[in-house]
Protein backbone atom coordinates (compact mmCIF):
# COMPACT_ATOMS: atom_id res chain seq x y z
CA UNK A 1 0.00 0.00 0.00
CA UNK A 2 1.77 2.79 -1.14
CA UNK A 3 0.09 5.15 0.25
CA UNK A 4 1.37 4.47 3.57
CA UNK A 5 4.63 4.60 3.28
CA UNK A 6 5.02 8.44 3.92
CA UNK A 7 2.82 8.02 6.91
CA UNK A 8 5.68 5.10 8.52
CA UNK A 9 6.78 7.62 11.06
CA UNK A 10 2.65 8.42 12.03
CA UNK A 11 2.85 9.04 15.06
CA UNK A 12 6.15 11.02 15.93
CA UNK A 13 5.76 13.59 12.39
CA UNK A 14 2.50 13.59 11.46
CA UNK A 15 0.71 16.51 11.12
CA UNK A 16 -3.28 17.20 11.19
CA UNK A 17 -3.22 17.93 7.33
CA UNK A 18 -1.42 14.61 7.28
CA UNK A 19 -3.82 12.65 9.24
CA UNK A 20 -6.22 14.04 7.39
CA UNK A 21 -5.22 13.43 4.35
CA UNK A 22 -4.71 9.96 5.29
CA UNK A 23 -8.33 9.49 6.23
CA UNK A 24 -9.67 11.74 3.31
CA UNK A 25 -7.54 8.71 1.12
CA UNK A 26 -10.02 6.51 2.03
CA UNK A 27 -13.61 6.98 -0.05
CA UNK A 28 -16.29 5.56 2.58
CA UNK A 29 -14.15 7.72 5.17
CA UNK A 30 -14.34 10.97 3.43
CA UNK A 31 -18.05 10.11 2.28
CA UNK A 32 -19.19 9.83 5.92
CA UNK A 33 -17.10 13.11 6.83
CA UNK A 34 -14.58 11.71 9.44
CA UNK A 35 -12.03 13.69 11.05
CA UNK A 36 -8.77 13.22 12.94
CA UNK A 37 -7.15 15.58 15.40
CA UNK A 38 -4.09 15.19 16.80
CA UNK A 39 -4.25 16.60 20.80
CA UNK A 40 -0.53 16.27 22.32
CA UNK A 41 0.50 12.18 22.06
CA UNK A 42 -3.95 11.86 21.50
CA UNK A 43 -6.09 11.21 18.27
CA UNK A 44 -9.35 12.34 18.91
CA UNK A 45 -11.97 11.58 16.23
CA UNK A 46 -14.87 13.86 14.74
CA UNK A 47 -18.01 12.54 12.82
CA UNK A 48 -19.25 16.17 11.19
CA UNK A 49 -22.86 15.69 11.30
CA UNK A 50 -24.73 16.10 7.41
CA UNK A 51 -28.00 14.93 6.36
CA UNK A 52 -26.97 11.87 4.77
CA UNK A 53 -26.19 10.27 8.17
CA UNK A 54 -29.69 10.46 9.03
CA UNK A 55 -31.11 6.82 10.08
CA UNK A 56 -34.50 8.30 11.45
CA UNK A 57 -35.77 11.53 10.01
CA UNK A 58 -38.75 12.19 12.02
CA UNK A 59 -36.47 12.59 15.28
CA UNK A 60 -34.00 13.00 13.37
CA UNK A 61 -31.44 10.50 14.76
CA UNK A 62 -28.05 9.06 13.47
CA UNK A 63 -27.92 5.87 11.63
CA UNK A 64 -26.68 3.20 13.32
CA UNK A 65 -24.61 2.02 10.95
CA UNK A 66 -22.85 4.99 10.55
CA UNK A 67 -22.15 5.10 14.03
CA UNK A 68 -20.85 1.82 13.71
CA UNK A 69 -18.48 2.57 10.58
CA UNK A 70 -17.32 5.46 13.05
CA UNK A 71 -16.50 3.78 15.59
CA UNK A 72 -14.69 1.27 13.44
CA UNK A 73 -13.02 3.65 10.83
CA UNK A 74 -11.44 5.45 14.99
CA UNK A 75 -10.19 1.99 16.23
CA UNK A 76 -8.44 0.94 13.11
CA UNK A 77 -6.71 5.13 12.60
CA UNK A 78 -6.32 4.82 15.97
CA UNK A 79 -4.37 1.36 15.55
CA UNK A 80 -2.42 2.60 12.84
CA UNK A 81 -1.42 5.25 14.44
CA UNK A 82 0.18 3.58 17.93
CA UNK A 83 1.68 0.42 15.89
CA UNK A 84 3.80 2.37 12.84
CA UNK A 85 2.52 -0.17 10.78
CA UNK A 86 2.96 0.57 6.84
CA UNK A 87 -0.24 -1.05 5.78
CA UNK A 88 -4.19 -0.70 7.71
CA UNK A 89 -4.67 -3.66 9.82
CA UNK A 90 -7.61 -5.98 8.84
CA UNK A 91 -11.02 -6.02 11.21
CA UNK A 92 -11.33 -9.70 12.44
CA UNK A 93 -14.84 -8.79 14.18
CA UNK A 94 -16.37 -5.38 15.74
CA UNK A 95 -18.97 -4.97 18.02
CA UNK A 96 -21.09 -2.28 18.87
CA UNK A 97 -23.47 -1.00 21.96
CA UNK A 98 -25.92 1.38 21.37
CA UNK A 99 -26.59 3.50 24.52
CA UNK A 100 -28.20 6.33 23.05
CA UNK A 101 -29.66 7.91 20.39
CA UNK A 102 -27.24 9.92 18.01
CA UNK A 103 -28.69 13.48 17.80
CA UNK A 104 -28.40 15.34 14.66
CA UNK A 105 -25.28 16.85 15.50
CA UNK A 106 -20.96 16.02 15.22
CA UNK A 107 -20.06 13.03 16.57
CA UNK A 108 -16.71 12.44 18.45
CA UNK A 109 -14.69 10.00 19.66
CA UNK A 110 -11.37 8.53 21.29
CA UNK A 111 -10.13 4.92 20.97
CA UNK A 112 -7.54 2.77 22.92
CA UNK A 113 -5.43 0.03 21.73
CA UNK A 114 -5.69 -2.40 24.75
CA UNK A 115 -3.50 -5.08 23.70
CA UNK A 116 -1.31 -5.21 20.37
CA UNK A 117 0.17 -8.48 20.02
CA UNK A 118 2.51 -9.15 16.26
CA UNK A 119 -0.52 -10.64 14.95
CA UNK A 120 -3.65 -9.25 16.82
CA UNK A 121 -4.63 -6.18 18.32
CA UNK A 122 -8.05 -5.23 20.60
CA UNK A 123 -8.91 -2.26 20.34
CA UNK A 124 -12.21 -0.23 22.16
CA UNK A 125 -13.44 2.98 21.58
CA UNK A 126 -16.62 5.50 23.00
CA UNK A 127 -18.63 7.62 20.66
CA UNK A 128 -20.21 11.07 22.64
CA UNK A 129 -22.17 14.25 21.46
CA UNK A 130 -22.37 16.85 23.79
CA UNK A 131 -21.32 15.23 27.03
CA UNK A 132 -18.35 13.36 26.76
CA UNK A 133 -19.88 11.37 30.14
CA UNK A 134 -23.04 10.17 28.39
CA UNK A 135 -21.54 8.58 25.33
CA UNK A 136 -23.96 7.34 22.62
CA UNK A 137 -22.08 4.30 21.26
CA UNK A 138 -19.05 2.17 22.56
CA UNK A 139 -17.39 -0.52 20.09
CA UNK A 140 -14.74 -3.28 20.66
CA UNK A 141 -12.37 -4.94 18.05
CA UNK A 142 -9.91 -7.31 17.29
CA UNK A 143 -7.64 -6.44 14.05
CA UNK A 144 -5.15 -8.63 12.18
CA UNK A 145 -2.15 -6.81 12.12
CA UNK A 146 -0.62 -7.10 8.36
CA UNK A 147 2.49 -8.86 8.19
CA UNK A 148 5.46 -6.28 7.28
CA UNK A 149 8.39 -6.86 5.26
CA UNK B 1 -47.09 -5.60 7.95
CA UNK B 2 -46.90 -2.65 5.39
CA UNK B 3 -44.42 -3.49 2.41
CA UNK B 4 -44.90 -0.81 0.17
CA UNK B 5 -43.65 1.68 3.21
CA UNK B 6 -41.20 -0.79 4.01
CA UNK B 7 -39.59 -1.19 0.45
CA UNK B 8 -39.59 3.05 0.14
CA UNK B 9 -36.22 2.90 1.60
CA UNK B 10 -35.49 6.46 0.14
CA UNK B 11 -37.06 8.04 3.37
CA UNK B 12 -34.09 6.87 5.19
CA UNK B 13 -31.15 9.01 4.07
CA UNK B 14 -28.67 7.25 5.44
CA UNK B 15 -29.44 4.37 2.95
CA UNK B 16 -30.36 6.27 -0.17
CA UNK B 17 -27.00 7.39 0.48
CA UNK B 18 -25.55 4.18 0.90
CA UNK B 19 -27.67 2.86 -2.43
CA UNK B 20 -29.23 0.21 -0.46
CA UNK B 21 -32.01 -1.34 -1.40
CA UNK B 22 -34.86 -4.38 -0.17
CA UNK B 23 -34.53 -7.82 -2.60
CA UNK B 24 -37.08 -10.01 -1.12
CA UNK B 25 -38.91 -9.60 2.22
CA UNK B 26 -40.62 -12.72 4.43
CA UNK B 27 -41.93 -13.35 7.73
CA UNK B 28 -38.88 -12.80 9.72
CA UNK B 29 -36.73 -12.86 6.82
CA UNK B 30 -35.52 -9.89 4.96
CA UNK B 31 -32.63 -9.53 2.04
CA UNK B 32 -30.75 -6.53 0.81
CA UNK B 33 -29.12 -5.16 -1.98
CA UNK B 34 -25.82 -2.67 -1.61
CA UNK B 35 -24.30 -2.23 -5.28
CA UNK B 36 -20.51 -1.64 -5.95
CA UNK B 37 -20.10 2.18 -5.27
CA UNK B 38 -17.20 4.19 -5.69
CA UNK B 39 -17.65 6.24 -2.49
CA UNK B 40 -17.49 2.83 -0.40
CA UNK B 41 -14.47 1.74 -1.11
CA UNK B 42 -11.95 1.39 1.81
CA UNK B 43 -8.95 0.40 0.28
CA UNK B 44 -8.14 2.60 -2.55
CA UNK B 45 -5.57 0.54 -3.71
CA UNK B 46 -7.37 -3.07 -3.82
CA UNK B 47 -11.28 -0.95 -4.79
CA UNK B 48 -12.74 -3.47 -1.71
CA UNK B 49 -15.47 -1.92 0.21
CA UNK B 50 -15.29 -0.67 3.52
CA UNK B 51 -16.13 -2.70 6.29
CA UNK B 52 -18.58 -0.26 7.97
CA UNK B 53 -20.45 -0.37 4.75
CA UNK B 54 -20.99 -3.66 5.02
CA UNK B 55 -21.75 -3.00 8.79
CA UNK B 56 -24.55 -0.28 7.98
CA UNK B 57 -25.81 -2.94 5.15
CA UNK B 58 -26.31 -5.73 7.74
CA UNK B 59 -27.86 -3.47 10.33
CA UNK B 60 -30.60 -2.39 7.23
CA UNK B 61 -31.30 -6.01 7.05
CA UNK B 62 -31.90 -6.76 10.60
CA UNK B 63 -33.51 -4.25 11.49
CA UNK B 64 -36.23 -4.81 8.22
CA UNK B 65 -35.79 -8.85 9.46
CA UNK B 66 -37.51 -7.44 12.60
CA UNK B 67 -39.85 -5.04 11.01
CA UNK B 68 -41.28 -7.78 8.64
CA UNK B 69 -42.74 -9.70 12.13
CA UNK B 70 -45.18 -6.89 13.13
CA UNK B 71 -48.25 -5.62 12.02
CA UNK B 72 -47.51 -1.97 12.39
CA UNK B 73 -44.56 0.19 11.48
CA UNK B 74 -43.27 0.41 15.01
CA UNK B 75 -40.34 1.95 16.36
CA UNK B 76 -37.23 -0.28 17.09
CA UNK B 77 -33.68 0.16 18.37
CA UNK B 78 -30.43 -1.55 17.73
CA UNK B 79 -29.18 -2.44 21.00
CA UNK B 80 -26.22 -4.24 20.13
CA UNK B 81 -24.35 -6.10 16.73
CA UNK B 82 -21.42 -8.01 16.27
CA UNK B 83 -19.80 -8.33 12.78
CA UNK B 84 -17.47 -11.07 11.96
CA UNK B 85 -15.36 -10.57 8.89
CA UNK B 86 -14.70 -13.34 7.18
CA UNK B 87 -13.33 -12.43 3.73
CA UNK B 88 -12.96 -8.98 1.38
CA UNK B 89 -15.92 -7.95 -0.86
CA UNK B 90 -15.17 -8.86 -4.30
CA UNK B 91 -14.84 -5.02 -6.30
CA UNK B 92 -16.99 -3.87 -8.48
CA UNK B 93 -19.90 -6.58 -7.42
CA UNK B 94 -22.89 -5.93 -5.48
CA UNK B 95 -23.26 -7.25 -1.95
CA UNK B 96 -26.12 -8.82 -0.49
CA UNK B 97 -27.44 -9.06 2.76
CA UNK B 98 -29.63 -11.89 4.15
CA UNK B 99 -31.03 -11.64 7.79
CA UNK B 100 -33.23 -13.83 10.02
CA UNK B 101 -35.28 -12.45 13.35
CA UNK B 102 -35.07 -15.79 14.96
CA UNK B 103 -36.50 -15.12 18.24
CA UNK B 104 -38.78 -13.01 19.93
CA UNK B 105 -39.79 -12.21 23.00
CA UNK B 106 -42.20 -9.17 24.17
CA UNK B 107 -39.17 -6.46 24.21
CA UNK B 108 -36.19 -7.96 22.78
CA UNK B 109 -35.29 -9.12 19.14
CA UNK B 110 -32.79 -11.64 17.95
CA UNK B 111 -31.18 -11.42 14.43
CA UNK B 112 -28.78 -13.08 12.84
CA UNK B 113 -27.56 -11.80 9.44
CA UNK B 114 -24.76 -12.90 6.82
CA UNK B 115 -23.39 -10.89 3.91
CA UNK B 116 -22.14 -12.50 0.71
CA UNK B 117 -21.86 -12.50 -3.13
CA UNK B 118 -23.67 -15.66 -4.43
CA UNK B 119 -24.52 -17.51 -0.96
CA UNK B 120 -25.42 -16.90 2.45
CA UNK B 121 -23.37 -20.12 2.88
CA UNK B 122 -20.86 -18.37 1.47
CA UNK B 123 -20.59 -15.35 4.05
CA UNK B 124 -18.14 -11.68 3.62
CA UNK B 125 -19.30 -11.10 6.84
CA UNK B 126 -21.89 -12.51 9.45
CA UNK B 127 -23.60 -10.27 11.97
CA UNK B 128 -25.43 -11.23 15.17
CA UNK B 129 -27.60 -7.93 16.56
CA UNK B 130 -30.23 -7.32 19.78
CA UNK B 131 -33.18 -5.40 19.11
CA UNK B 132 -35.41 -3.29 21.71
CA UNK B 133 -38.99 -2.99 21.00
CA UNK B 134 -41.26 -0.74 21.21
CA UNK B 135 -44.65 0.82 20.45
CA UNK B 136 -45.14 4.07 18.59
CA UNK B 137 -46.35 5.76 21.75
CA UNK B 138 -43.17 5.03 23.72
CA UNK B 139 -41.41 8.75 22.72
CA UNK B 140 -38.54 7.52 24.56
CA UNK B 141 -36.80 4.79 22.09
CA UNK B 142 -35.37 5.67 18.76
CA UNK B 143 -34.63 3.32 15.90
CA UNK B 144 -31.15 4.33 15.81
CA UNK B 145 -29.21 4.24 18.96
CA UNK B 146 -30.77 2.87 22.26
CA UNK B 147 -32.92 4.11 24.82
CA UNK B 148 -32.21 7.59 26.00
CA UNK B 149 -32.34 6.96 29.87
Amino acid sequence: MARMHSLTQLRSTSTNEQLQLLLDSIPYVRFLGVKARRQGDELSFVLEYSEQLVGNPRLPALHGGAIGAFLETASLVQLLWESGSTSLPKTINFQIEYLRSGRAEDTFARARVQKQGRRVAYVTVEAWQSERARPIASGAGNFLMPVED
Amino acid sequence: MDIEKLQRMDFVPHTKALGVRIVEMGEGVAVLCLPYSDHLVGDPDTGIIHGGAITALLDNASGTAVHTTMKTMTSIATLDLRIDYMRPATPQRPVFARAECFRKTSNIAFVRGSAYHDSPDDPIATTIATFVLSSNQSRKVFAAGGEDR
